[in-house]
């Protein structure tokens, strides 16, 4: 099933994949509360970079139409769609990164919240301290 | 460009919105306008989406553009019969849970008033958008704006509700990330975010992979947000922990609206002969709802804390939400749909009797609830309605969208969904009448619980305030006219929103 060339070409596919496992090894086998924070981000910003790879293409260049419409040729001017990066995407994930950088901010403030109450951020200190073994929730 | 839009969809999502940002400012000079604001905004969105709706029945779906750019390169709100009946649950839910929220926030979390109202506008935002846009990224904005305003406000009780809330946030993300992805993934090969637009250009495409991994993608986020049963370690702890208007707020909409989306996605973006017969995933999800429906109650049966049980229930719940939407025929959709709303108001109701009885007793464990018949009658007698509704007695709403569950397995010809609803049923009246044992018989339950005869203590008649009673009293009322109406709204409104493509 491994296809090197296939790997090669669709090198952005992997890289995110590599990205998104390490993130998510760091929220489900580390017990400090901050690494799983650090996880998710690596595990946010893997799709965001990915999202954006999708934009780009080979010798294309950022999508703003160079003629002025002054310029008689400017009117003429073919648009060739392949010269251009698609902006959609970068917008789209610029978005996507105001809702991260919200999460995180959540996330550090429920955080601080923590510390200031059980004085630990290690996941099994502060279930210890909870006294709070829910049935349901084996893992995470 | 539309020059003569009709403009009351917008104001559904504005009005919260932009009062959610009034609130902190007001509430610097006069922090006894905060609550009035916040109630008026919900009001005005409510009504809004009583327009909406009335305009939608009469002359059928409606769009609304954005600055009047027309999709696919402008932002739409689109709002069909399935928009409307949420626009007018999450109206009437919100609206009821606001008015019980006075009591109880200046009872849990005094001084906290201003931010709390503040961020339950903005959830009420995240929640209305959802249910009324036509975009898929605009859609994951919305829903991280919802997500992002949960977490704050199952935290701001602080204490152990901080950690759940932050389980929450690394699950929640996590639901989100995938959905993003899922939309990454369409939007590569199809080039296009408006699900109208989706939805015709798709079906060439229903062959390539990145299609369907895509929509792997996107099962498994939503799954996480709606709490599915492998997916659902989050919400027990964020319902339990929260304080009693936020459990009751949020059980009574998150959930459900995340199954809207599950079921908009499955049915209105894709088309569901690709989910029935391409992918096999109605199969999926009708086993996982299955597994959820039985493993929810047996866990709610072993919880001895109240909101506990409450929340395992909801799991199950759930369940037969998703069960409903695997059935893949008309008959089973309806009975999810018409569940969906039923359970958003029995679960909601049952919250709100949680926190009253916080409120008024401070008791949480069940084992505490002796004589509660007597102390709080009113209390008492919703609780019983909303859990009539849940194990589905006549003539409760629970009843007939049960009723509809076991048609649309019996047309499915699935024999064992009709077993295991029945079966979920049996174990939703365990964990319910093991309750009711306790507030309506004292003196039979005396001696398992304190080992002691029973005592004669003096007992009086203490009920909530008339501001948060009257909301428990509006739902119970709800309930019995989901049932009596049960007809109406399936043909008003879920009947024109059955997704053509399902066998009927």
């Amino acid at each position: 099933m491994l296809n090197v060339d296939f790997a090669i070409g669709h090198f952005n596919v992997v890289a995110y994949v590599v990205l998104m496992m390490i993130g998510f090894y760091a929220m489900t086998g580390k017990t400090n509360l901050v690494k799983k924070l650090v996880g998710m981000n690596i595990f946010q910003w893997s799709i965001i970079l990915f999202v954006v790879s999708l934009g780009a293409k080979h010798e294309a260049t950022i999508p703003i139409l160079q003629n002025d419409h002054s310029s008689p040729s400017g009117m003429e001017t073919i648009i060739e769609v392949t010269h251009y990066v698609n902006p959609l995407p970068h917008v789209l994930m610029l978005t996507a990164i105001v809702v991260g950088v919200a999460t995180t901010g959540v996330a550090l403030a429920l955080l601080l919240r923590i510390h200031k109450r059980y004085g630990t951020l290690e996941e099994d200190e502060l279930l210890e301290k909870l006294r709070f073994t829910p049935p349901g929730a084996t893992n995470q | 460009m539309n020059e003569h839009q009709p403009a009351a969809p917008i104001f559904i999502i504005a009005v919260p919105l932009i009062v959610a940002f009034v609130l902190p400012v007001l509430g610097l000079w006069k922090r006894e306008a905060v609550f009035p604001l916040a109630l008026a905004a919900l009001v005005g969105s409510f009504t809004a989406s009583i327009v909406t709706t009335w305009t939608v029945l009469v002359h059928g779906p409606m769009e609304y553009y954005l600055g009047g750019w027309t999709p696919p390169w402008g932002i739409a709100l689109y709002i069909d019969h399935l928009s409307a009946l949420m626009l007018l649950l999450l109206g009437c839910i919100t609206l009821i849970v606001a008015i019980y929220s006075k009591r109880s926030i200046l009872h849990e979390l005094p001084d906290k008033e201003v931010p709390f109202y503040s961020v339950f506008l903005l959830l009420v935002t995240g929640l209305v958008g959802i249910v009324s846009t036509a975009d898929l990224f605009n859609l994951y904005v919305f829903l991280e704006i919802s997500s992002l305003t949960s977490y704050a406000l199952v935290s701001i009780g602080g204490g152990a509700a901080v950690v759940s809330a932050f389980r929450y946030v690394i699950l929640g993300t996590v639901g989100a990330a995938f959905f993003l992805l899922s939309i990454g993934y369409l939007y590569s090969v199809t080039g296009s975010l408006n699900m109208a637009d989706l939805y015709r250009i798709l079906p060439d495409l229903y062959d390539s992979t990145t299609v369907l991994v895509g929509f792997a993608f996107f099962v498994i986020g939503i799954s996480i947000k709606m709490a599915l049963f492998p997916m659902h370690t989050w919400l027990p702890g964020a319902y339990s922990d929260a304080p009693s208007a936020v459990s009751a707020l949020i059980a009574a909409t998150t959930t459900k609206v995340a199954a809207y989306v599950l079921i908009r996605i499955m049915f209105f973006v894709f088309e569901p002969q690709f989910s029935i017969e391409i992918v096999f995933m109605t199969t999926l999800l009708g086993w996982m709802g299955a597994v959820a429906m039985i493993l929810g109650s047996v866990m709610a049966i072993v919880q001895t804390d109240f909101k506990r049980m409450l929340a395992y229930s909801s799991v199950a719940q759930i369940g037969y939400i998703v069960l409903g939407v695997g059935l893949a025929n008309a008959v089973g959709f309806t009975g999810s749909v018409l569940h969906l709303v039923n359970h958003a108001f029995m679960k909601g109701g049952l919250f709100l009797v949680a926190g009253a009885i916080v409120y008024r007793t401070g008791i949480r464990e069940i084992q505490g609830f002796r004589n509660l018949s007597i102390r709080m009658p009113l209390t008492t007698a919703t609780f019983t309605i909303c859990a009539f509704a849940i194990i589905g007695i006549p003539p409760t709403g629970g009843f007939f969208s049960k009723l509809y569950l076991i048609l649309g397995a019996i047309e499915a010809g699935n024999w064992i969904f009709v077993g295991v609803i029945v079966l979920s049923s049996v174990l939703a009246l365990t964990y319910l009448t093991n309750v009711l044992r306790y507030m309506y018989f004292p003196e039979e339950t005396a001696v398992e619980a304190t080992g002691s005869s029973p005592i004669s203590e003096a007992v009086t008649r203490r009920e909530v305030p008339w501001t948060m009673l009257g909301p428990m009293l509006a739902i119970a009322a709800a309930i019995v006219l989901l049932g009596v109406f049960n007809g109406e709204i399936v043909d008003q409104f879920i009947k024109p929103a059955t997704p053509t493509g399902l066998p009927r």
